[in-house]
């Protein structure tokens, strides 16, 4: 029931088939990538959005100018006007300059955990799936254990004691929650390194006298790719769930202006109920943008994987 | 259901509870080398704000978790407290046990996460099925993208957007538009002693809208997963047979079709416990629901560390518990399970 491991093995193999027979040309990992960007609606869908916001990042961080985003830089709680397109909030804060500013600082978080998530996981997930035995045992429960305790509790009680004691940046949020993403990934390819390493093709290399390094590298991580996008997306989101989490309780950077921070600054200061909806409304809408997009982009990274899910859906 | 399967979740329940624990434990003490509880306590003396009394809680953490104590002491210390289920005092509202302030809040976060996850599971599962069946509803195979998109949304943010439409009067609004309470968990006006049933209808009124943040942000994710497995399961032989031998579709729909289906749904549900625990907690912050969330909010913005690390404690049990009680049920469903364990 938990182990999903024999079925992708087969997908990824079909894949291939079905690249080679509708382009003709043999298959490469390149040409096998876009062939599913182009037919694989969601996938490129989610990574259009993340693509825009970060265009809208590197555009928006050329004219906005960052001061704009510090307190005073304009008149208390403004609503959207020519001036101030996104209005102000209760400190002075244009809200548009603090949205170019902010939304970088929170994918900065996301990527530390995707990062720190996918690499503790490839280790891992490797180590148990290829020695297998009493190693791979260990591994399989210690992140079966730590996907059932509830990482917002945890990093609650890391948040708090780091917080009074040095203050939170937003590199130390992004080490937090990155210390909390590698339960996922860990347990997804550890399941398929599993069953690979069963396959003929791996037994073929083996034959062939290749070393276990040369068939981890040359065989089964470029058969794992889609696996590997996506538990780093995945691990990214999560990250970045965990963090607002944290902002939304008060435990995150306050002196900087991540996404979170502003929701919760919003909030502090009763901007719903005062009816302030420019300061939390472009902050929410821009999580929610990230949280589809990524979500877009892993499901359909799920469905190259695993072509069963693409006839069903 | 034998011994040995019982045993194994018990045993595994418990694995839960002491690693987060010893987690928690060790990850601030690698993060930060400051003992930020003990300055808290000395702050607080040193400013004055030290309620009578309290010179016994300072005493007893010193002589418990002192720095001149050495780890392994403070560790097993802190393991036979949390074993007794001492969570020691509030240090904002001294002579309060954490124990007894976490008690009178559960009751509010448990039913918030029952109701809305039930509903959720409930609906969710069974739009998935009827829409992986032939025939199913056109305005059903509409709502699915709509709940798809809803899914990935955090249920806190979901929280606001349902309160700047629901809560808050604004001139758009036609006359007949529905206003929510805003906050609470009663209203402000009525006080009530004890429960009776006018307070527990105003408790329903009231959670509302926390519990449609949850449902509305669940529903999409059940729906896709049950698609998924029922068009699975249709390809079954015995579906197949089921069909030839002439039942009834309902019986063939929901006895042979959605039973099997639901069983990785349970699977799926053990293993989200924790982010709706962690969800729920964040939802009631935003509707200043009088649960576990909004009690560990004004901890941290009071640093009230034992209602903090009372808070977090309780929460793993709880998630570890709900784990322990899905697995428990699962043999009950699947007879697979039941004849190997």
């Amino acid at each position: 029931m938990r182990d999903l491991g024999a079925e992708p093995t087969q997908s990824s193999a079909a894949i291939q088939a079905e690249a080679e027979t509708s382009s003709g040309t043999s298959y490469s990992a390149l040409s096998q990538i876009g062939y599913y960007l182009l037919h694989e609606r969601m996938l490129s869908i989610g990574l259009f959005m993340l693509i825009a916001l970060l265009a809208l990042w590197l555009i928006g961080g050329q004219i906005v100018d960052p001061k704009l985003a510090d307190p005073i830089s304009g008149p208390q709680t403004a609503s959207p006007q020519s001036k101030y397109w996104l209005g102000t909030d209760f400190n002075g804060r244009q809200v548009l300059p603090l949205m170019v500013h902010g939304a970088p600082l929170t994918l900065r978080i996301g990527l530390f955990a995707g990062v720190f998530g996918l690499g503790i996981g490839i280790l891992l997930g490797f180590l148990g799936g290829y020695m297998r035995g009493p190693v791979d045992a260990f591994i399989r429960i210690i992140s079966d254990v730590f996907i059932t305790i509830p990482s917002l509790a945890v990093l609650v009680v890391v948040a708090s004691t780091i917080k009074e004691s040095a203050g939170l940046s937003v590199n130390m949020m992004g080490l937090i929650v990155a210390s909390l993403s590698w339960m996922w990934p860990t347990r997804v390819i550890r399941a398929q390194v599993l069953s690979m390493r069963e396959s003929n093709y791996v037994e073929v290399a083996r034959l062939n006298g290749m070393g276990d390094l040369e068939i981890i590298f040359r065989e089964l991580m470029p058969n794992l790719f889609p696996f590997l996008a996506a538990s780093f997306v995945g691990a990214m989101a999560s990250g970045i769930l965990a963090a607002v989490g944290l902002e939304a309780l008060g435990l995150g950077p306050q002196h900087e202006p991540t996404l979170g921070m502003t929701i919760y600054w919003s909030l502090y200061y009763g901007a719903v109920i005062s009816n302030w909806w420019w300061w939390y409304g472009p902050p929410i809408l821009l999580v929610a943008w990230i949280f589809i997009s990524l979500y877009l982009i892993a499901a359909g990274l799920d469905k190259w994987a695993n072509p069963r899910l693409r006839q069903s859906l | 259901m034998s011994i040995t399967y019982i045993g194994a979740r018990i045993g595994m329940f418990i694995l839960v509870v002491w690693l987060a624990t010893t987690v928690i434990f060790f990850l601030p003490r690698i993060a930060s080398d400051r003992n930020p509880v003990r300055e808290r306590l000395v702050m607080m003396a040193a400013t004055g704000n030290l309620a009578t009394g309290m010179e016994k809680v300072v005493a007893a953490y010193e002589e418990e978790y002192g720095l001149d104590q050495p780890l392994y002491l403070q560790y097993i210390r802190y393991l036979s407290s949390l074993v007794r289920g001492d969570l020691n005092y509030s240090l904002i509202n001294y002579p309060t046990r954490v124990w007894d302030m976490i008690v009178q809040r559960m009751p509010y976060t448990l039913g918030l996460v029952g109701i809305s996850v039930l509903t959720a599971f409930a609906l969710g599962s069974l739009s998935g099925a009827t829409l992986a069946w032939p025939g199913a509803p056109k305005w059903l195979k509409g709502a699915l993208p709509v709940f798809l998109t809803l899914s990935p949304i955090p249920y806190f943010m979901l929280a606001i957007m349902l309160m700047f439409l629901f809560a808050v009067r604004h001139q758009w609004q036609p006359e007949w538009w529905p206003l929510l309470p805003l906050a609470g968990a009663t209203s402000v006006t009525t006080v009530y002693d004890g429960w009776n049933m006018d307070r527990i209808l105003d408790t329903i009124y009231h959670s509302i809208l926390p519990a449609m943040s949850i449902i509305l942000s669940q529903i999409g994710f059940w729906a896709l997963g049950m698609r998924g497995m029922m068009v699975t399961t249709q390809g079954e032989d015995y579906v197949t047979l089921a069909q030839m031998r002439g039942l009834k579709p309902s019986r063939v729909f929901s006895l042979y079709g959605m039973r099997n289906a639901t069983l990785p749904q349970l699977t799926s549900l053990a293993l989200a416990m924790s982010l709706i625990f962690s969800g729920v907690i964040l939802v009631e912050v935003i509707y200043r629901y009088p649960g576990m969330g909004t009690l560990l909010y004004n901890a941290i913005a009071g640093f009230d560390y034992f209602v903090i690390y009372g808070v977090v404690f309780v929460l793993i049990v709880m998630v570890a518990a709900s784990t322990f009680i899905l697995d428990i049920v699962y043999p009950f469903i699947d007879p697979r399970v039941r004849r190997a364990a």
